[in-house]
Parts: C-alpha cells; sequence; structure tokens
C-alpha cells in the first residue's frame, strides 16, 4: 500500500525530536487531546473541554475570536512595516511614501494594516455589547469584563498613537485635535499634554513617543492582558452561557419537579 | 414514612448516555447543584479548528479590502495650515461632535470618564442579575421616573441645541414608553421581549445608539467649520 502524507505525519511525530517537543505524545483519544490543549503553555489557557452549545456562530458571533484574529494580522504587518520606517521627521512621510511606491508589496502591507486596526476597533466595540447583551459578565466573571474594558482602552490607544505615524496632515491635525482635549483636565491638563506629547506642540519628539507607546509599550501590555482575558475564562468556568448556570438550572429544577418532591416549607 | 421529604429527587432523561442515578440531598447538607450532564467537546481539535476557520475567513476578507482600497495618505504634516475640517479617527467623531456643543471639560473629560467608570462597574452592582422587566414592578413610581428624566434630558440637550443626540434619546423614549405599556402575557412576541428589559438594558442600549448616532453624524454630516453638510456634498 502507498504511503499516504497523513503516514508521513504519523512517522515523523513518533520520531525523538517531535516527541522531544511536544511532550503530549499524539493519539486521537480524549485523554491525548486533553493533553494536547493542557501541555502547550499557550494552548494551556483553554479549558480541555468546551460547551458544545457555545460553539455555534450565534452564541457569541464569534467576536473575541476575531478580535484576537485582527490582532495577530496587526502584529506581523506591523512588525514588517517596523522594517522600513524611522521615527523621525520629515523621514517618517519620506518612509510612508516609500511603503506606497518602491517597496513591493508595501502598499498592500499598510492598506492591510490600516483595514485590520479599523476592524479591531470595531469588533472590540461589537464584543463588549455581545458580552453585555448575553450578560456574560455576571459573577465569577465580573474582572474579566474590567480587563476587557482596559483592554478597549488600550485598542483605542493603539489605534490612536499609530495614526500619527504617517507624518502626514491627515496625522498630524487629528493627533493635534486629539491631544488638545487633554489641556482639559483640570490642574494636570498641561503637564499630561507635555508629558504625552514630550513638548508642547505635535513635534518629533511626539512621533517618537508615539512610535514607542505604539510599537511596545501598548502592544506587551495587551498581549499581557489578553492572555489573562483567554486563562480567566477557563477560570470562571468556560464561556457564559445562561442554560447552563446553576441560577438557571436551579429554577428549572423548582419548575421541573412535582409538588409532592418539594421540601414542605416549616 | 413521614410524608415529611427532606430531598429532591432527580433523573437525567438520556438513559443511553448517563446511567440513571437518584441523588438524595438532605436539607442540612443544602448540596447545590454545579455540574450538569451538558454536552461537552474537546477544545482540540473541536474549538481550534473552529477558531481558525473564522480567523481565516476574516485574514480572506481583510486582504480583499486590503488589495481593493488603498489606506489614505496626504501631504506632508505642516503645522501651519490647519485643515477645515480638522477630523479625529472614526471612533473619536462621537466625541469630537460633543465638543462641538460642550466645553472640552465635559465633552473631552468628564463624559469618557464617566463612560469608562460607568462600564467597569456594570458587573459590581448586581444589574441585570435578576433580569426583571423594567415596569413590571412598582409599576406607577418608575413611569413618573421614567418621565421625569425623560423630559429633563430632553430640556437639557435642547437647552444645548444637541438635535442630534436628542433624536437618539426621542427615538429610545418612544421604544421605552412603548415597552412600558407591554406585559409578559402579550401575544405579541417583540412586546413580551421589550416588556422583559431591565434598566442596565435601556441604559446600555441609550448609550450605544448615541455613540452610533454621534459618530456617524461626525463622520459623514460634518464639513468646513463643523457645519452641517450632506454625505454626498463636496466641499
Amino acid at each position: 500500500m502507498a504511503k499516504t502524507l497523513e503516514n508521513y505525519f504519523n512517522d515523523l511525530r513518533r520520531t525523538r525530536l517531535w516527541r522531544s517537543v511536544f511532550r503530549s505524545g499524539w493519539g486521537t483519544s480524549t485523554l491525548h487531546r486533553s493533553l494536547a490543549i493542557q501541555q502547550n503553555v499557550f494552548l494551556h489557557l483553554f479549558s480541555t473541554k468546551s460547551r458544545k452549545r457555545m460553539m455555534s456562530f450565534s452564541a457569541t458571533w464569534y467576536l473575541g475570536t476575531l478580535t484576537f484574529g485582527t490582532f495577530l494580522i496587526l502584529i506581523i504587518t506591523g512588525i514588517l512595516l517596523m522594517l522600513y520606517y524611522h521615527p523621525s521627521v520629515p523621514q517618517a512621510y519620506a518612509d510612508t511614501k516609500d511603503l506606497q511606491f518602491v517597496v513591493s508589496s508595501g502598499m498592500f502591507l499598510r492598506n492591510l494594516h490600516r483595514w485590520a486596526a479599523h476592524a479591531m476597533v470595531f469588533l472590540v466595540f461589537a464584543h463588549m455589547f455581545k458580552v453585555f447583551y448575553r450578560g456574560a459578565y455576571r459573577p465569577p466573571r465580573e474582572f474579566n469584563w474590567v480587563i476587557g474594558v482596559v483592554l478597549l482602552l488600550i485598542t483605542l490607544l493603539l489605534s490612536y498613537t499609530g495614526y500619527l505615524l504617517p507624518w502626514d496632515q491627515l496625522a498630524y491635525w487629528a493627533i493635534t485635535v486629539g491631544s488638545n482635549i487633554a489641556l482639559a483636565v483640570p490642574v494636570l491638563g498641561e503637564k499630561i499634554h507635555f508629558l504625552l506629547l514630550g513638548g508642547n506642540a505635535v513635534n518629533a519628539n511626539a512621533l517618537l513617543r508615539f512610535y514607542v507607546l505604539h510599537c511596545v509599550i501598548l502592544p506587551l501590555a495587551a498581549v499581557v492582558l489578553i492572555a489573562v482575558h483567554f486563562w480567566r475564562i477557563r477560570k470562571d468556568g468556560g464561556l457564559y452561557s445562561h442554560a447552563s448556570e446553576p441560577r438557571t438550572i436551579a429554577q428549572q429544577l423548582a419548575t421541573a419537579n412535582v409538588e409532592a418532591a418539594k421540601p414542605e416549607a416549616k | 414514612m413521614s410524608d415529611d421529604k427532606d430531598f429532591v429527587t432527580g433523573i437525567d432523561s438520556n438513559a443511553k448516555k448517563t446511567p440513571r442515578r437518584v441523588a438524595f440531598i438532605t436539607r442540612r447538607t443544602s448540596a447545590q447543584v454545579k455540574v450538569t450532564d451538558e454536552e461537552q467537546v474537546q477544545s482540540y481539535p473541536e474549538l481550534l479548528f473552529r477558531v481558525a476557520v473564522a480567523i481565516e475567513v476574516l485574514l480572506i476578507a481583510l486582504v480583499v479590502t486590503a488589495l481593493l482600497f488603498n489606506a489614505p495618505l496626504e501631504g506632508l504634516a505642516d503645522p501651519s495650515h490647519t485643515p477645515n475640517p480638522a477630523k479625529a479617527p472614526w471612533y473619536f467623531l462621537g466625541l469630537q461632535e460633543l465638543l462641538h456643543y460642550f466645553p472640552p471639560m465635559v465633552a473631552g473629560v468628564l463624559v469618557p470618564g464617566l463612560v469608562v467608570m460607568a462600564l467597569i462597574v456594570i458587573p459590581y452592582f448586581n444589574i441585570n442579575i435578576e433580569a426583571d422587566g423594567l415596569f413590571l414592578r412598582d409599576r406607577k413610581l418608575r413611569v413618573g421616573i421614567f418621565a421625569a428624566v425623560s423630559i429633563g434630558l430632553t430640556l437639557f440637550l435642547l437647552l444645548f441645541h444637541v438635535y442630534v443626540a436628542l433624536a437618539g434619546t426621542l427615538l429610545m423614549v418612544a421604544v421605552m414608553t412603548f415597552a412600558a405599556y407591554s406585559s409578559p402575557q402579550s401575544p405579541s412576541k417583540f412586546r413580551r421581549y421589550l416588556a422583559s428589559k431591565p434598566l442596565s438594558f435601556w441604559i446600555m442600549t441609550w448609550f450605544l445608539v448615541e455613540l452610533v448616532v454621534l459618530t456617524a453624524i461626525g463622520t459623514f454630516f460634518r464639513g468646513p467649520g463643523w457645519e452641517w453638510v450632506w454625505p454626498w456634498q463636496s466641499y
């Protein structure tokens, strides 16, 4: 019998090298499939089993998943864009022009990064409203909701800091309009404005600060909080499903039981 | 045997999946049902496969978009030349629209600060936990408060000429009034749905409506000097 592609994969999985990397071994048994999640540092954030009813599209619309997907796309395209970009004035603008007209697929790269960023902001909002309307923030998931709100703010800041980087008129004035709002903060307004921009107006210092925030500080914060956000789903008992809540089940039991089975009140 | 039973019996109906069990729970142990026999699947591969497909579909959609539409790039930043209008990114245009009506202290600091605070405290105030319809209990009192708040908010928005936010508010007032005069026994499914919605639902929906309205107005209907323009007008 001819060897199929699957046979080759199976052989590969039995090699010493493969087994040194993936400790769980390989198989289709429930144990092996559980170990595949448990023994992987990234996947162990998730539970080994999930409720079947939460797999359906209508349960969550996969909004959290899709938001994470845009984040992955943004990281990959963002790193590639960094290879062609200097955060200095006016070089930043020239680099953006080069991305449009000189770099191979530079235009596509920048387009993908830009549209994915818009999609991420939209999806984060959609995810938040869907979670609210499902009631999925209820105890014990309160803190995960709070982490989600912080992640929303980080997403907005990521998008806002990235907006300045092309250093064109659109970027410059959008950031000027936005950062002027900081001036309205009582007492500390001017200090915050100065801290944010590294000066009293949007200039080369502001570009450098926004670059560091956009490429290092905010993505790192996002990665850490996303990890906690995912891990808490498992710790808080999986994705919230109204029909699986102890409260709902207790109510169903109370109404389903025949009268005689109920303990009499004293 | 006495009639005074201090236990309940429960049977899972699917005998093929679960052997029949009868649980005797005395009142003193105060056992609580924490786990049901809900159908579960292995996250690997069931969940991971679906996640991968969802992200792939997203990637395809974004790649097609990136191939068809170019990201905007204007001239080199020029501090001496202010474009008119100078617009923030679209997700801040709701705020920028508010800045048109209120001082920056209110629209730029107070409102967003309160919104973030409100979002954070949602799960800590037992909001929506009972999920009782807003107008089902203390009806008279609650309808009175609702009417007072609606009139107050309307007058406030009129005073500051925030007609766009007023439109969204009046829409919500209309729907909520309809909800107040619907009952859980109504033959209409939609009216039963409205009647069952709690206060938090209405506040969040009002916030969503205003967010969409203000963002849309700021994006499509504002031109030079933040004057009203139609989306098809060029300026």
